[in-house]
């Protein structure tokens, strides 16, 4: 699996990410600079990391999504390649247009780190092949602006197809207020988008990869996606 | 000279913090009145905070060397050497007074100005730690404070990228008028490519880098050089605005021309700015400096040299660049988006000569601006031996069940969760053990080494003697690092005094500056960096003497685990393990949590600390860590044994059956602060007893893990579940303005 990691100023968990991507693939990442205009060729998956974009002054991910390298990006996205976009990768991607909706600040009006459950809605994607349907991870989220919503006919649809793909929840699966610490509609993590090649979600996979660092939650995503790779190879 | 500038009058001199006397000492150094901006500068380089005029003499007795330092104090951050080529840079730093005045942004530039002096040598932050003094929950101000500052220290570390892994918060009326903000920032370096601040070469490029100047934290370094008056929010405009943005971006563009070997010396722009990062490099290099203003890059027209030079903007750095690589380094400043300009070059000289609309501004000799500061001894007074507070005088208050559940949820030892939920303490994936534990754990890159950090002291034990309360925070720190199976190593100290004027404060400043001389000493656990802010007082109208904090002298401790997968937590671990008591028990309640928040008596001498038994004690237990024998270990501290039980077990949700030795009353062996001592469980604790016997190691066995209670002899049970609502709860319900 090639994969291209995109850095603009201010993203911070570049460096995490290229660790999960190396560690699981075998292959580093290329690094790309957001002033480019290019993916490098025979890219197979874009991850937009998380951090701060241009310190994210303005509305979280607005400025990043119009820079230079996006176009490259949503033209990846419109022939079918697959995106991976974690925290503030998921702003950019809502501004870029390439998912519905927007994350609004924290219902608490405070960032927030700390474990979360998820439960993986569906298991047919590149994205949660690594993972069954319903089961429930546990992964570390640490944002001040991921509360999810979206108009009520985009949330309709997106229950509709299916789109969701991840979901906080109860570390029994349930889904309840009290385990939504961010206030998202309908507890939303994370979507896909129509065709079902991007996906953004808040939490990060990425920093539970290893077992000797406790936990490796993370780590379906990542040897999901190298499968569904080997697999079309 | 220039003609424009005011004349210089003995009320301007005394708006910029000079003494008369210091004044005529510049006359003479110079052998003419100064100019205005000369008057700034030496205000910059001559106030407290700067000049360390104070504290000099008294800081010179610590000890600063080992064979595993490779720089102690007097760069910008003191560095260690860990083995395979790597050293860790770190120091810590206060930003008290702006945090009192402006809570965001204070509390926001001081991690930014200390993640600064860690990259600024080479090395790349990974991990921050912070210690927070606030006033009484009562006072009105505190909660909008502790909001105020939390949020500013998660909103820059966050957004520069860097975990915030640990740190302690205290609550106490003396802190009322002046809160304390102390940050600490740990990087990692090869030990062959560290950078520092000393030019060399006569006519190189100093190159200005980073934000624009503008008219920020004018004489903040200066503000932060007196006590406050009434007048405190007036002050609001010396505080600097924080970009974390632009930080991230400095740090990418420093470590990449470092790495591509452009730099010849480097220093951050912090406190007096351009001032004193300009005479810095200069100095320390034999070397004159010429600054050029009309080269400086301004975020606002009109600026004045006087401005300029003592604009404390944030996010800026100074560089001498080798000639042959600047289009190199411009380059890579381009590409981040950041500012490059060349404002100077090195002389032979030794003046600081400051240009600007084609005038000498200021025109000093560049060593006297540093070496000729004023130094003084200033008289002291020790205060009265307090006496020792005897178990059999103290009348249990409460059932002990009772005053644990008080303890548990009471402001200075409830959980801290709401404090560190808001800082990003697992950005890097390198955090092995988070907040909540005796000290945080961070791997060392790769692995399989890794880092131990904490942040400790205890005020009210330095207030009641500070020889004692000295030597028990350095001994704290170091217990801290053991208690996760980490070697100590090296420490920074950030000494929080009030007005060293005042004779009693100076006695507090030297008595605690002896005390950690003495467990730096001992504990083979040197000095290599720190900070000293000294007017931590306020004057409220209508009385004569200000009113001084609790001397805080915050440690901050650093230590190395070899095998990162080995580090003790401390929850305990499974039912039916032996808990074990290490190290000895008087029952002593002097200046104990129980004896100020159960029994409403704030008196007694503080615990005293045995060095010898600390080292014993702590190395005993390292090696039962490091033997993977124990499977919990917590340090016993603040609020005493019970307290330190009842953590492990809300830490684990398993509770405990536990006995008391008869020859205690039970209050005083329960909520003691006795040091040197660590509860550990075992799974079988046969061996262990022996070989504490064999290293004179006094061991108590405790009781045995199990159930959901907390089950001591004669007393109600404690179901942990309860404990814990207790320990989690008053914190978020004091913020949200419930309690």
């Amino acid at each position: 699996m090639k994969s291209a990691v995109i850095v603009f100023p201010g993203i911070n968990r570049e460096r995490d990410m290229a660790r999960a991507l190396s560690l699981i693939s075998g292959h580093a990442p290329a690094m790309v600079w957001h002033a480019e205009r290019e993916l490098p060729r025979a890219t197979d998956l874009v991850v937009i990391p998380g951090g701060f974009s241009y310190g994210d002054y303005l509305r979280c991910g607005a400025i990043a999504a119009r820079a230079p390298i996006m176009d490259a990006v949503r033209d990846f996205a419109d022939q079918g390649g697959l995106v991976l976009a974690v925290c503030n990768g998921f702003q950019i991607a809502c501004e870029a247009g390439l998912l519905p909706g927007v994350l609004m600040r924290n219902s608490q009006l405070r960032f927030i780190c700390r474990d979360v459950y998820l439960r993986v809605e569906r298991s047919d994607t590149p994205f949660t092949r690594g993972y069954n349907a319903g089961q429930v991870i546990r992964v570390p989220v640490a944002h001040g602006e991921g509360n999810y919503i979206a108009d009520g006919e985009t949330i309709a649809r997106l229950e509709g197809e299916g789109r969701v793909a991840f979901r906080y929840s109860s570390p029994d699966g349930m889904i309840d207020p009290n385990w939504n610490h961010n206030g998202a509609m309908n507890a939303i993590a994370g979507i896909v988008n129509e065709r079902g090649n991007v996906l953004g979600m808040m939490p990060h996979p990425e920093n539970h990869i290893e077992a000797a660092m406790g936990r490796t939650d993370g780590r379906g995503l990542f040897a999901g996606l190298v499968d569904h790779f080997n697999l079309a190879a | 000279m220039i003609s424009n500038e005011p004349a210089i009058t003995s009320e301007l001199v005394a708006q910029h913090g000079l003494k008369p006397d210091e004044y005529e000492r510049i006359v003479k150094l110079i052998g003419r009145v100064p100019s205005f901006t000369e008057l700034g500068i030496f205000s910059a380089m001559w106030n407290e905070h700067c000049s360390y005029k104070s504290s000099r003499i008294h800081l010179r007795t610590l000890p600063t060397k080992a064979p595993w330092v490779i720089q102690g104090p007097g760069e910008n951050a003191g560095v260690i050497d860990i083995g395979d080529g790597l050293a860790v840079v770190f120091k810590m730093e206060s930003h008290n007074h702006p945090s009192y005045i402006e809570p965001y942004q204070g509390a926001a530039t001081g991690v930014g100005g200390i993640l600064r002096d860690v990259f600024t040598m080479g090395a790349r932050p990974i991990a921050c730690l912070n210690a927070l003094s606030f006033g009484d929950p009562k006072n009105p101000k505190t909660r909008s404070l502790v909001a105020g500052v939390v949020a500013g220290i998660g909103g820059y570390g966050n957004s520069f990228g860097v975990p915030t892994v640990g740190g302690e918060l205290r609550f106490d009326r003396r802190y009322d008028g002046n809160i304390l903000v102390n940050a600490m920032a740990v990087g990692l370096a090869d030990a062959d490519k560290i950078f520092y601040s000393a030019a060399s070469g006569v006519g190189m490029p100093i190159v200005y880098l980073g934000s624009k100047t503008g008219r920020d934290g004018i004489h903040g370094a200066t503000m932060a050089s007196a006590e406050f008056g009434a007048d405190a929010e007036e002050k609001r405009p010396t505080v600097q605005v924080g970009d974390p943005f632009s930080e991230k971006l400095l740090l990418e563009a420093c470590l990449e021309i470092m790495a591509k070997g452009c730099v010849i010396a480097i220093q951050d722009m912090g406190a007096a700015g351009l001032t004193s990062s300009a005479v810095e490099m200069g100095a320390k290099g034999d070397l004159g400096v010429t600054l050029d203003l009309d080269n400086v890059p301004c975020r606002e027209t009109g600026m004045s040299a006087y401005e300029m030079m003592l604009s404390e903007s944030q996010e800026r750095m100074l560089m001498v660049l080798k000639p042959e690589k600047e289009q190199e380094a411009e380059a890579i400043f381009r590409k981040w988006g950041l500012d490059f300009a060349i404002v100077g070059e090195t002389t032979p000289t030794k003046r600081f000569i400051v240009r600007h609309g084609g005038a000498v501004m200021a025109d000093l000799p560049i060593k006297e601006l540093g070496d000729k500061a004023p130094l003084y001894d200033r008289p002291s007074v020790a205060g009265g031996k307090r006496q020792i507070v005897q178990a059999a005088d103290v009348v249990a208050a409460l059932p002990i069940a009772d005053a644990l559940e008080k303890l548990i949820g009471s402001p200075d030892l409830c959980s801290r969760r709401w404090v560190w939920e808001q800082y990003d303490h697992v950005i890097l994936g390198n955090t092995v053990q988070r907040p909540g534990g005796d000290a945080a754990v961070v791997r060392v890159e790769a692995g399989p080494k890794a880092l131990a950090l904490t942040a400790d002291v205890t005020p009210r034990y330095c207030e009641a003697d500070p020889f004692e309360g000295g030597k028990q925070a350095v001994a704290e720190a170091w217990r801290n690092l053991t208690a996760v199976g980490a070697r100590p190593l090296a420490l920074t100290d950030n000494l929080n005094f009030g007005n060293p004027e005042r004779p009693e404060i100076m006695g507090q400043f030297i008595g605690c500056v002896r005390g950690i001389g003495e467990a730096c000493r001992a504990l083979d656990f040197p000095v290599v960096s720190g900070n000293v802010s000294l007017y931590n007082e306020t004057k409220y109208p209508g009385e004569e003497l200000g009113r001084a904090i609790l001397p805080t002298p915050t440690i901050g401790g650093v230590g190395l685990i070899d095998e990162f997968t080995r580090s003790a937590t401390i929850a305990f671990k499974a039912e039916g393990e032996a808990i074990l008591l290490v190290g000895e028990t008087s029952g002593w309640l002097g200046q104990s949590l129980y004896l100020r928040d159960i029994c409403g008596r704030e008196e007694g001498a503080p615990p005293p600390v045995d060095l010898a038994a600390e080292r014993r004690h702590g190395d005993f237990v390292r090696a039962l860590i490091k033997d993977g024998l124990a499977t919990a270990v917590h340090d016993v501290s603040d609020g005493g044994l019970l307290v330190a039980l009842a953590e492990m077990a809300i830490a684990s949700g398993i509770g405990a059956v536990l006995e008391a030795p008869a020859a205690i009353p039970p209050h005083a062996f329960w909520f003691g602060e006795d040091q040197a001592r660590y509860v550990v469980t075992l799974k079988d604790p046969g061996p262990v007893l022996q070989a504490a016997r064999a290293a004179g190691v006094p061991v108590t066995r405790l009781g045995a893990t199990g159930g959901a209670i907390l089950a001591l002899a004669e007393e109600r049970p404690l179901p942990v579940g309860d404990l814990k609502r207790r320990f989690e709860g008053w914190l978020p319900a004091y913020m949200s303005g419930a309690a």
